[in-house]
């Protein structure tokens, strides 16, 4: 479990000659008995990751698409203490790693250490908090690392060199680079400076760095991992599932890898 | 004799504040606090703010001995700090004006900003056009139903008003959009943050400009009156006309110091915003402060007839001079507040914003704790024509 399973899982794809490829689900979305469904056709569909998004009330680093996948997660009640649950009801069946992305209130309010101890026990690899900095990452620091669970750092293309080369000497796993200055969400086109940027990461980063916010098609993320390792996609998953488009999910997996 | 050094320099307040967004942004803020250290401690800075401040703001507010009311009340003498007599109708300007002037030396040319009522989008708008700064305001849709007026206030001063639909479309859905576009636009523009909320710096920042207030009421009650007053009240939403009203009195432990919260429809109903009458903790718009909040952690909404009130947290500083006991929080009822809007209208000609009258409200109440040889001062945040139309609807429902 954790950290060494995730660096292990991820190495052996990327000695397959694989691009990274991490889809992003919205817990509750659609029911939270969806979430089982979802995460073995993803790992089917041969994902290095799931990342699994527990809804909040005010998700600032998301852009419509998350939003109102959060928002009907909410409306069916889903709760972080249930989310764990459910993962935990089905971790003998999974082999893939995942990664609980949560915003910092909900987590706070279960109790850091009482968290990362349900982690564990629901087999769960890895953490991103997109409102944690460097500055107050202490809060969760001090827990997860008396755990196996691997703490992922994001950067930014506003980061300085020097932030940079902090979050990627720190980042476990994988480092989680965000490669628009904007919340989640579709885009069609990215900046020039993307490409320096994650070759800057890379030289850095002692993790695989893998690139996220705005990718949707197979094209985007082929010529993202030309430049990482690979790419996380999570509004245009988030909208097929929605839209009960699977076929199409695994076509754009595939196409990606 | 205490002394008083919030924040540290992790934007702490004991337990609350802090810097809780998205790596994009976090340059942006250590860019401000860097910038904002600098101009405070630039003469140059600091004359032209000031200039800003009384010729175009035109302060400094009266100290206004409110004979009437003191009679009416029967306790002690009362003085009203009259920040309705600024420019805008508000406290707000005296932040705007410090943030635009900021945003010129960052060498910034655009602006977006959140606001409930609109007073705080008003005076945002109001710099903006006099400074030449763009500016994009987020407001909710529900307070945009509720405030047309200001609306095209914001449009006559050449703002672009953006309709917020999230939510409950008020002042929270409103901070998270505001926080989304600065993300996307971090690179030109300043988030002009209306209240002591937010991460670090903002509460700093925003106390500081705003402490104009409490500085001026020491000097004024001195003079006037002699001696420090016995007891000053103040209205909290996020807590900006408190905070610069208390700060300059933290260390003046003879003072004793009063925050209203919004109590909407009562305390016993989950229809009100008083965040700190059972302080919960938690994380909201990049700070750790007292929230309303779920079990599970989610952002619960607040209910005030006052839209600047209506938020379902409190500037972290406020959570901590809670927890030290340095300021009692107190919870005003909406009955309470519109009765007290009408008292000061008859009792000395002054229409109060709605979030003021509830300042007034408790005013009452501690009237009849104190004697005719105490000083009490109120802080009348800001004018209430914006809300004459609904109280109009109020007392025809009645």
């Amino acid at each position: 479990m954790g950290k060494e399973r995730l660096v292990n899982y991820l190495n052996q794809l990327q000695n397959e000659n694989k691009n990274l490829f991490v889809p992003y689900i919205m817990a509750g979305d659609g029911g939270l008995n969806k979430l089982k469904e979802r995460t073995l056709f993803l790992q089917n569909c041969g994902v290095a990751a799931i990342e699994v998004g527990i809804p909040f009330s005010d998700p600032v680093a998301d852009g419509p698409t998350i939003q109102n996948a959060g928002k009907r997660s909410l409306d069916n009640d889903t709760t972080l203490t249930a989310v764990l649950e459910e993962l935990e009801s089905f971790k003998d069946e999974r082999t893939v790693t995942i990664i609980i992305m949560a915003y910092s209130n909900p987590i706070y309010r279960y109790g850091i250490e009482r968290f990362t101890a349900s982690c564990v026990h629901a087999g769960i690899d890895g953490l991103i908090i997109p409102d944690l900095p460097l500055e107050e990452e202490k809060m969760v620091t001090d827990a997860l690392q008396q755990s196996s669970v691997a703490f992922i750092r994001l950067a930014a293309l506003t980061s300085s060199r020097e932030r940079i080369k902090t979050l990627a000497h720190r980042s476990e796993g994988f480092l989680y680079a965000v490669t628009v200055t904007g919340t989640t969400g579709v885009r069609t086109s990215y900046e020039t400076k993307v490409k320096t940027y994650l070759h800057q990461l890379k030289q850095q980063s002692p993790v695989p760095v893998l690139a996220g916010f705005g990718v949707s098609t197979s094209k985007q993320a082929k010529e993202l991992s030309s430049y990482c390792d690979g790419v996380v996609v999570g509004s245009k998953i988030v909208d097929l599932f929605h839209e009960g488009k699977t076929e199409e999910i695994k076509q754009l997996i595939q196409a990606s890898i | 004799m205490i002394t008083y050094t919030m924040p540290d320099s992790h934007g702490r307040f004991g337990n609350f504040g802090g810097r809780y967004v998205p790596e994009t942004l976090m340059p942006a803020l250590l860019e401000l606090e860097e910038a904002y250290e600098e101009a405070i401690n630039d003469p140059t800075f600091c004359k032209e703010l000031n200039d800003y401040l009384t010729h175009y703001i035109g302060r400094e507010t009266p100290l206004y001995y409110a004979e009437n009311l003191t009679k009416k009340l029967a306790g002690p003498q009362i003085y009203l700090k009259r920040e309705d007599l600024n420019h805008t109708g508000a406290h707000k300007i005296n932040n705007t004006i410090g943030q635009a002037l900021l945003t010129l030396r960052m060498g910034k040319k655009k602006v977006v900003a959140e606001t409930g009522a609109g007073q705080h989008g008003v005076a945002t708008a109001t710099v903006c056009s006099l400074l030449g700064l763009e500016c994009v305001v987020f407001m909710g849709e529900e307070d945009m139903r509720r405030q047309k007026l200001n609306v095209f206030r914001m449009e006559l001063l050449g703002a672009e008003v953006r309709s917020v639909k999230n939510g409950s479309g008020t002042l929270k859905d409103a901070v998270n959009d505001a926080l989304r576009y600065w993300v996307a636009n971090v690179e030109d523009t300043h988030y002009i943050l209306g209240s002591v909320v937010g991460p670090h710096p903002f509460p700093k920042i925003v106390r500081d400009f705003q402490s104009i207030i409490g500085k001026e009421t020491k000097q004024q009650i001195l003079k006037q009156d002699g001696s420090l007053p016995d007891a000053i009240i103040a209205c909290v939403g996020g807590g900006s006309n408190a905070m610069g009203m208390f700060y300059p009195f933290i260390e003046d432990e003879q003072v004793k110091l009063y925050g209203v919260e919004a109590g909407g429809a009562g305390l016993d109903t989950n229809q009100h915003a008083s965040v700190l009458v059972h302080p919960s903790p938690g994380i909201l718009h990049g700070t750790m402060t007292n929230l309303l909040q779920d079990t599970h952690g989610q952002i619960q909404e607040a209910f005030s007839i006052s839209a600047g009130l209506d938020y379902p947290g409190v500037g972290p500083e406020h959570s901590h001079l809670n927890d030290t006991r340095r300021v009692a929080y107190v919870s005003i009822t909406d009955d309470e507040a519109v009765t007290a809007f009408q008292t000061l209208c008859q009792a000395e000609g002054i229409i109060p914003a709605l979030e003021s009258a509830h300042a007034i409200a408790f005013a009452e109440k501690l009237a009849m704790q104190m004697d005719s040889e105490q000083t009490l001062v109120i802080c009348l945040s800001g004018r209430g024509d914006k809300d004459v139309e609904q109280i109009k609807h109020v007392l025809e429902d009645k």
